[in-house]
C-alpha cells in the first residue's frame, strides 16, 4: 500500500516494483526552445480549454504543468513526449490509490487513444477530464472500455473471471476457489445480462448502471474514489495558483 | 364423604370458618346421595346404626318439637330420644333450636319424619359440621388434607386389639368411604362437564380481548385489565390463599356500556366478585354472580355493546392465528353411577389395585402434565382411574394426531362396575405469543407510529423459503469478498423482495445484517452505498429495526451524515428515519450527536427557488432525508428540545417557504409533531410560520394538508394564533376540507383546528360565512371518535352565539347532538355536554332535548366517573332547568336524581362543586324539589362548603363561578329558613 507520508507524487513506488524494463520514451518535441515552447503550451492550454468540456482555462492549464513536471521527472535521459505504461500505473497508483495491475493497464489503453502506447498531454488532460469529472454517460463508456479487455465490444464470461479472479478472500474449506469466482460471475451476469447471451453488451452494461449506479464500477475500481479525486484537484489546482 | 364434601361441593367463602353450602345443582344431587345414604344406613346396615358416635353431630335446625312423635320424649321446647346411650345420655336432643344427634339411627329417623325438609336439614347439618367423620369416628378417623390415613389407622388398631367397637368403627368408616366414593363419582360428573379454565387459557383470552379493546367506536371493551402484575411461577395472580380455591387471577373490565366489573377468573371459571374496597387494595372476594365458562361469555350477559362489537370482530376474533384454545376440556360423554349395588369388599379391593396404577399413571402424567386436570384428587382410587384413562387417551390422541391438529375422540371404557364413561379430550396447543413490540412512548405524540409487529410464528421444521438459499449465497460474497465482489453482492441482493418479511428476516437470520452493519464502518463508499440501500428498504420491519439498533447500527449511520458523499448521507438518514421509530432509537440517536448533524442537512441556499438544477435538487434531497430523520427523531420530547437547540426551527421555518410537497410533508410533520412543546408554538407564530401553514392546507396532498391542519390545532390554542389563522385567510380552506369526510385523519385534524380556531369570536362569523357550521352538523353521524370529539367541541364553541345556536337546531344538529350523550368516550361527552348545554339557552332548542329526553342522558352523566364529565354535565344541566317550562316536575320524574346531585357536594373537585351548586341553585327555584333536597342534607352539605369553598368561589374571577357560588349561598340562607320553618312553624 502506499505510504501516506508520501507526497502525492513521490516516486518511491518504483522501487517497490523492481524488474519492469524502460520503454524508450516517445519521440517529441523536445528540442524545441523554451520560449517557443512556452507559447505552444498556452495555445494547447486555450484549445484543450475548449475541447476537454469539464476543465476551465486556468485548470487544463494546471494539469499541462502537472503533466510536464511529471514527464521531466521520470525521464533522467531526454524531454519524453509523455507517460508510458509504468509511469502512468505509477501516478494511478500513488494519486488515486489504485493497486489493480490489469486494471491499470486497461485505463492506460483507455486513456491511449491512439494505440501508441504513450500517453501525450492532450489525451491526459482529456482523459482526467472523464477520468475526474466525467458525466455519468461519459463514466459508464469509460468504465466499458476498461472492462471490454480485447476491445471486441463485449464483456465476456471470461474476461469479468479474469478481472474478479482476486476478489475473494482465501476460502480454505472451499474445494475448488474457482467455483466461487464462477458464481460470482454468474450472479453479475444475471444481474446485468439483460439480453441473456451470456456476455454483457455496452446496452446492457449501460443499463444496469443506470439502474443502480453502484456497478458502474462491477468490475474493479477504474475511478478515483471522492476523496482522493478531491485530494488530487486541490493539490492540483490549488498549489498551482500559488505558484 | 369427607373428601368429597372438602373437594366436590361448592362452598362459598370457602375454606374460611363456616361457609355455607351454595345451591347449585351439584351441591343438590350431593346433598341428596348423602341424605339417602342415612336414611337408609338403620335398615341397611343395623349394627353399625347403633354405633354412638364420638361427639354428637350439632346444628341449628328448622323442625318444631310437633314433627317429634314417637320414641321421643317432649317438654316443653326440649325434645330427646327415648334411646340412650350407654352414658344415659339420649342419642338426639333437641333444646331451644338446636339439635344434637348421635347415632345414625338418629339420624336415619331424623331425616324420615323431616319429610320435605331434608334437604335444609342435611345441608344445616354438613355446615355446621365440616368433618362429620371426625365428628363420628373420633380425631384419628378425620379427612386430614393430604393422605387418608385413617383406614390404615384402624385397621392397625384391629389388628392389635380385638376390640369390638373398633372393628365396628372399621366398618363405619368403610362405608363412609363407599359414599365418599359414590358421592366423588357422582360430582364428577357435574364437573367435568365445566370447562376447566387454567392460567394460560385466561391469558390468552385477556390478551385477545386486548387486541379489540381501547378507544374508539368498533372496540369491544374499553379496557381490560389484571388486578395484579405480578404473576406467580404457575402462571396464576391471585394470592396464594385464594390459589387454593382455585382462584387464577382478577380482573377489572370497563365496558363501553356499563360500570367497571371486577370479575375472578378461577379454575371453575368466570364469576363477578365483590370488587376492589374503595381505599384499599383488597378484593371482596365473594362470588356475585353465576360462573360462566370464560370471559367471553361471561361478558355477552353484562354488557349488550360488548356483543354488537363482537359480532363486528367476530371474523377476526375467531380467525385470529395465534388464538388457540388453550383449556383442556373433558366432557364426560356417559357416566353411569353403579356404586350403589357394589360389594363393600369388592371395592375395597378395587380400591387397592387402582392406588397401584394410579402411582404409574400419576409419573406418566407428571410427563405430559399438560393434560392433567386441575382437580387434585390424590387419594381415591375413583380419581386414579380416572387419570388412567385420561393418560390412555392422551397417548392414543397423540397417535392419531397425524391425521388432524386437534384430535378429539371418544373411549369407551367398562371399567368393571365403577363406571363406564369415556373421555373426551382436546389437546391442548402451546400458543407462542412472542414477539418484541415498540417501546411505550414517552411523548404524548409518540405512540401514533408505533405500530405493532404481527407475530412472527415458527413453522417448525417446514422447508426454509428459496429466498433463504438465495441470500444466503450472497451473504458468502459479502463475508468473503473484496469491495468488487461486495458491491455485485449488494446488489443482487437488492434483486430480492426486501419489502417482503420473509427475505427481511433471511437477511437477519443469516447473520447477514452485521455484515451489512459492518460495511458502513468501512471506508469503501460503495460498500456503504449498498449496504445502507439494503438497509433502508427492510429496515420497515420492526425488527429488523430493534436488531439494528441493537447492533450498533446507529452510531454508525450518525457518522456517516458527516460524510462528504451525498448520496451516502441522504441514504443514512433515511434509515435513521426508519429506525428511529422506537424510543431508545431515538435516544442513541440524540446521544451520540444525530440530531445536530440531521439539522445540519436542512442547511443549505436553494430554499425557495421552483426549478431546481442538478447540483440543488440534490441539497433538496439531502434537506428532505434530513427532515424525515428528524420527524422520526420529534417523536420523543428530549429530541424536540435538541432540535431547538442545535438550530433547527428557523431552518424548518426557512424550508417551509419551498413548494415541494415531498419535502414539506416531513418538514410540516416534524413541526405538528413539535407543536406539542409551548416554544414550538411561539415559535410557529413569531417565526410567520402560520403563513405557509395556511397556504400549505391548499395544498394538493392530502398527507401535508393534514400535517398543516394538526400544526394549527396544537397551535390554536393560542389567541395570537388564531388571529393569525384569520389573517391569512386560513378559515376557508379549513371550511373546505370538511368536505373531504373521506379520510378521517385528515378531518380529524382539520376539525381539530376549527374547533381550537372557533374559540375565537371572530372566527366563529367567519365560519359561519362559509358555512362550516351546517358542515359540521352533517358530519355528526357515523365518524369515529376522534373526529367526533373535535367536531362537537367546534360545535361547543360556535354555539356561545344566539345564531349559530338556531343555525345548529335548524339543520337538524341537536338530535344527533343528544344521541352522542349516551357515549362512553369521555373526552367527547365533556364536549358533548358542553354543546348541549350552550343549545339548552334556547328555549327552541330546550323543547327538543326534553322531547328527546336530553335532560334525563345529561342527569344520567353525573354518575360518570370522570370529574370532568360530572361537572360538564352539571353545568349543562343549568340552562336546561332555566328554560324548560314544567322543569320541577321534569326534575322529580329522575328517579334518585336529586340525591344524587346532593351527593355531588362531597366531590374534592373544585369545578364539580362549583357546577353543582349552580345546578343545586337552579333546582332549589322549584319549592318542592328544595324541600327533597333539603331531605337529601343539602344544608349540611353546602353550609360545609360555604365554609370552606364557597366564599372563596364568590371571591373569583371567574363570573360563572361567582354567580354559582353566591347563588348558592343565597340557597343555603333560604334552605335554612326553610327547615326552620318546616320544624318549628
Amino acid at each position: 500500500m502506499h505510504d501516506k507520508n508520501c507526497s502525492l507524487f513521490c516516486r518511491c513506488h518504483q522501487a517497490a516494483r523492481p524488474g519492469r524494463p524502460a520503454r524508450p520514451r516517445c519521440q517529441g518535441s523536445g528540442d524545441a526552445a523554451a520560449m517557443s515552447r512556452k507559447r505552444q503550451r498556452q495555445q494547447l492550454a486555450d484549445s484543450l480549454g475548449r475541447s476537454a468540456k469539464h476543465f476551465n482555462k486556468r485548470e487544463v492549464e494546471c494539469l499541462i504543468k502537472l503533466f510536464d513536471t511529471l514527464v521531466a521527472e521520470s525521464s533522467s535521459r531526454f524531454a519524453a513526449a509523455g507517460f508510458d505504461r509504468n509511469m502512468f500505473r505509477d501516478t494511478l497508483h500513488s494519486a488515486f490509490g489504485m493497486t489493480d495491475d490489469m486494471i491499470m493497464d486497461r485505463v492506460f489503453r483507455t486513456f491511449d487513444k491512439d494505440n501508441d502506447s504513450c500517453i501525450n498531454v492532450v489525451e491526459w488532460v482529456e482523459g482526467l477530464s472523464v477520468f475526474l469529472r466525467g458525466t455519468l454517460e461519459e463514466r459508464i463508456k469509460y468504465c466499458f472500455e476498461v472492462y471490454d479487455l480485447n476491445g471486441d465490444g463485449y464483456i465476456s464470461r471470461e474476461e469479468m473471471f479474469q478481472m474478479l479472479k482476486n476478489s475473494l478472500l482465501k476460502q480454505p474449506s472451499e474445494e475448488d476457489p474457482d467455483e466461487g469466482i464462477k458464481d460470482l460471475v454468474d450472479i453479475a451476469l444475471k444481474k446485468m445480462d439483460y439480453d441473456h447471451d451470456g456476455k454483457l453488451s455496452f446496452m446492457d452494461f449501460e443499463k444496469a448502471v443506470r439502474d443502480e449506479n453502484l456497478l458502474l464500477e462491477a468490475f474493479g475500481p477504474c475511478l478515483p474514489d471522492i476523496k482522493s479525486s478531491m485530494a488530487f484537484e486541490q493539490k492540483t489546482f490549488q498549489e498551482a495558483r500559488k505558484l | 364423604m369427607g373428601a368429597a364434601l372438602a373437594r366436590a361441593a361448592q362452598w362459598t367463602a370457602a375454606g374460611s370458618g363456616t361457609g355455607t353450602l351454595e345451591i347449585t345443582p351439584l351441591n343438590e344431587s350431593l346433598l341428596n346421595q348423602i341424605i339417602k345414604f342415612a336414611e337408609d344406613f338403620s335398615t341397611r346396615h343395623p349394627q353399625e346404626a347403633a354405633f354412638v358416635f364420638r361427639e354428637p353431630l350439632e346444628w341449628k335446625t328448622q323442625l318444631g318439637c310437633s314433627v317429634f312423635e314417637e320414641g321421643y320424649e317432649i317438654h316443653g321446647a326440649t325434645v330427646q330420644s327415648e334411646a340412650k346411650g350407654k352414658d344415659g345420655q339420649p342419642l338426639l336432643l333437641l333444646t331451644a333450636s338446636t339439635l344434637r344427634v348421635r347415632s345414625f339411627d338418629q339420624l336415619s329417623h331424623l331425616l324420615q319424619i323431616a319429610m320435605e325438609k331434608k334437604l335444609k336439614e342435611a345441608q344445616a347439618c354438613l355446615e355446621a359440621n365440616r368433618d362429620p367423620i371426625m365428628k363420628i369416628l373420633g380425631p384419628e378417623c378425620g379427612t386430614v388434607e393430604g393422605e387418608d390415613m385413617s383406614m390404615l389407622h384402624l385397621l392397625e388398631k384391629v389388628k392389635k386389639d380385638d376390640d369390638p367397637e373398633t372393628e365396628m368403627k372399621m366398618k363405619i368408616c368403610l362405608l363412609l368411604h363407599q359414599l365418599d366414593l359414590q358421592l366423588l363419582n357422582s360430582s364428577l360428573k357435574h364437573i367435568s362437564q365445566d370447562v376447566r379454565l387454567n392460567p394460560a387459557a385466561i391469558n390468552n383470552e385477556v390478551n385477545l380481548l386486548k387486541n379489540f379493546s381501547g378507544k374508539g367506536e368498533d372496540t369491544v371493551l374499553e379496557s381490560l385489565e389484571y388486578t395484579s402484575d405480578y404473576m406467580f411461577c404457575n402462571g396464576c395472580r391471585a394470592p396464594p390463599w385464594r390459589q387454593v380455591h382455585g382462584e387464577i387471577c382478577y380482573l377489572v373490565i370497563k365496558p363501553h356500556d356499563t360500570d367497571p366489573l371486577y370479575i375472578t377468573c378461577s379454575t371453575a371459571g368466570v364469576f363477578l366478585n365483590g370488587g376492589q374496597q374503595k381505599g384499599k387494595d383488597d378484593i371482596d372476594y365473594e362470588r356475585k354472580s353465576d360462573v360462566y365458562k370464560d370471559i367471553v361469555t361471561f361478558l355477552r350477559e353484562r354488557s349488550p355493546r360488548f356483543v354488537k362489537n363482537m359480532a363486528k370482530q367476530e371474523y377476526n376474533f375467531f380467525k385470529e392465528p395465534t388464538y388457540e384454545k388453550n383449556y383442556q376440556r373433558m366432557e364426560v360423554v356417559d357416566a353411569k353411577v353403579s356404586g350403589q349395588s357394589q360389594n363393600l369388599y369388592d371395592l375395597t379391593e378395587k380400591n387397592v389395585c387402582e392406588k397401584v396404577k394410579s402411582s404409574a399413571a400419576r409419573r406418566r402424567s407428571i410427563d405430559k402434565k399438560k393434560l392433567e386436570p386441575s382437580m387434585k384428587w390424590k387419594n381415591t382410587g375413583l380419581s386414579a382411574s380416572h387419570r388412567y384413562f385420561s393418560d390412555k387417551a392422551t397417548k392414543k390422541d397423540t397417535e392419531e394426531e397425524g391425521r388432524n391438529s386437534a384430535v378429539s375422540l371418544k373411549i369407551k371404557k367398562k371399567a368393571s362396575g365403577i363406571s363406564s364413561e369415556s373421555v373426551k379430550i382436546q389437546r391442548a396447543s402451546k400458543c407462542k405469543t412472542s414477539g418484541r413490540f415498540e417501546d411505550i412512548s414517552e411523548s404524548s405524540s409518540e405512540t401514533e407510529e408505533d405500530e405493532e409487529q404481527p407475530v412472527r410464528r415458527q413453522e417448525g421444521n417446514t422447508d426454509l423459503p428459496s429466498e433463504y438459499w438465495g441470500i444466503q449465497k450472497l451473504a458468502k460474497y459479502l463475508k468473503g469478498g473484496n469491495p468488487t465482489a461486495t458491491v455485485i453482492a449488494l446488489c443482487s441482493m437488492r434483486d430480492f423482495n426486501l419489502a417482503q418479511e420473509t427475505c427481511q428476516l433471511a437477511i437477519r437470520d443469516i447473520g447477514c445484517l452485521e455484515v451489512l452493519i459492518n460495511l458502513l464502518d468501512t471506508e469503501e463508499i460503495k460498500c456503504q452505498i449498498g449496504s445502507l440501500k439494503i438497509l433502508k428498504e427492510i429496515s420497515q420491519n420492526t425488527l429488523i429495526r430493534h436488531a439494528i439498533a441493537d447492533l450498533g447500527g446507529l452510531q454508525i449511520m450518525v457518522k456517516i451524515l458527516d460524510s462528504p458523499d451525498k448520496d451516502l448521507k441522504c441514504l443514512a438518514a433515511e434509515t435513521i428515519a426508519n429506525v428511529a421509530r422506537f424510543k431508545q432509537a431515538r435516544r442513541t440517536v440524540r446521544q451520540h450527536g444525530g440530531i445536530k448533524r440531521l439539522v445540519g442537512l436542512l442547511e443549505c441556499i436553494s430554499v425557495g427557488s421552483t426549478s431546481l438544477t442538478p447540483y440543488q435538487s440534490k441539497d433538496t434531497e439531502i434537506a428532505r432525508c434530513g427532515a424525515l430523520a428528524l420527524w422520526s427523531c420529534s417523536k420523543s420530547t428530549k429530541n424536540k428540545e435538541a432540535i431547538r437547540k442545535a438550530g433547527g426551527i428557523p431552518l424548518l421555518a426557512r424550508w417551509l417557504n419551498c413548494s415541494h410537497a415531498n419535502i414539506l410533508t416531513p418538514v410540516v410533520g416534524t413541526l405538528q409533531e413539535c407543536a406539542s412543546e409551548p416554544s414550538y408554538r411561539l415559535a410557529i407564530r413569531t417565526e410567520g410560520m402560520i403563513e405557509n401553514l395556511v397556504k400549505n392546507l391548499s395544498s394538493e396532498h392530502e398527507e401535508l394538508q393534514m400535517h398543516c391542519a394538526s400544526a394549527i390545532f396544537k397551535c390554536a390554542e393560542d389567541k395570537e394564533t388564531r388571529d393569525l389563522v384569520r389573517q391569512h385567510g386560513g378559515l376557508q380552506p379549513l371550511s373546505v376540507l370538511l368536505g373531504n369526510s373521506e379520510n378521517k385523519q385528515l378531518l380529524a385534524a382539520v376539525t381539530g383546528a376549527i374547533w381550537k380556531c372557533a374559540i375565537s369570536g371572530e372566527n366563529v362569523s367567519k365560519f359561519r360565512e362559509y358555512k362550516a357550521i351546517e358542515a359540521l352538523v352533517g358530519l355528526l353521524s357515523d365518524q369515529p371518535e376522534e373526529v367526533l370529539v373535535n367536531i362537537v367541541g367546534a360545535l361547543g364553541e360556535c354555539c356561545q352565539e344566539q345564531i349559530n345556536r338556531t343555525i345548529i337546531r335548524k339543520c337538524g344538529g341537536i338530535p344527533p347532538l343528544v344521541k352522542l350523550l349516551t357515549g362512553t368516550d369521555q373526552a367527547l361527552l365533556v364536549n358533548v355536554t358542553k354543546a348541549v348545554g350552550a343549545c339548552a339557552t334556547e328555549p327552541e332548542n330546550m323543547m327538543i332535548i326534553d322531547r328527546l329526553d336530553g335532560v334525563r342522558l345529561l342527569w344520567s352523566l353525573l354518575k360518570n366517573p370522570n370529574p370532568d364529565v360530572q361537572a360538564s354535565a352539571a353545568w349543562a344541566i343549568c340552562p336546561c332547568i332555566e328554560n324548560t317550562k314544567d322543569a320541577g316536575e321534569m326534575v322529580r320524574s329522575f328517579v334518585g336524581g336529586l340525591e344524587l346531585i346532593v351527593n355531588l357536594l362531597k366531590s374534592k373537585n373544585k369545578e364539580v362543586l362549583a357546577s353543582v351548586c349552580a345546578a343545586i341553585t337552579n333546582i332549589a327555584k322549584d319549592e318542592e324539589n328544595l324541600a327533597v333536597i333539603t331531605d337529601h342534607g343539602v344544608v349540611p352539605l353546602l353550609s360545609k362548603l360555604a365554609n370552606t369553598l364557597l366564599l372563596a368561589m364568590v371571591g373569583s374571577t371567574d363570573e360563572t363561578l361567582q354567580e354559582a357560588a353566591a347563588g348558592c349561598i343565597a340557597n343555603i340562607r333560604r334552605l335554612a329558613l326553610a327547615t326552620e320553618k318546616a320544624k318549628y312553624g
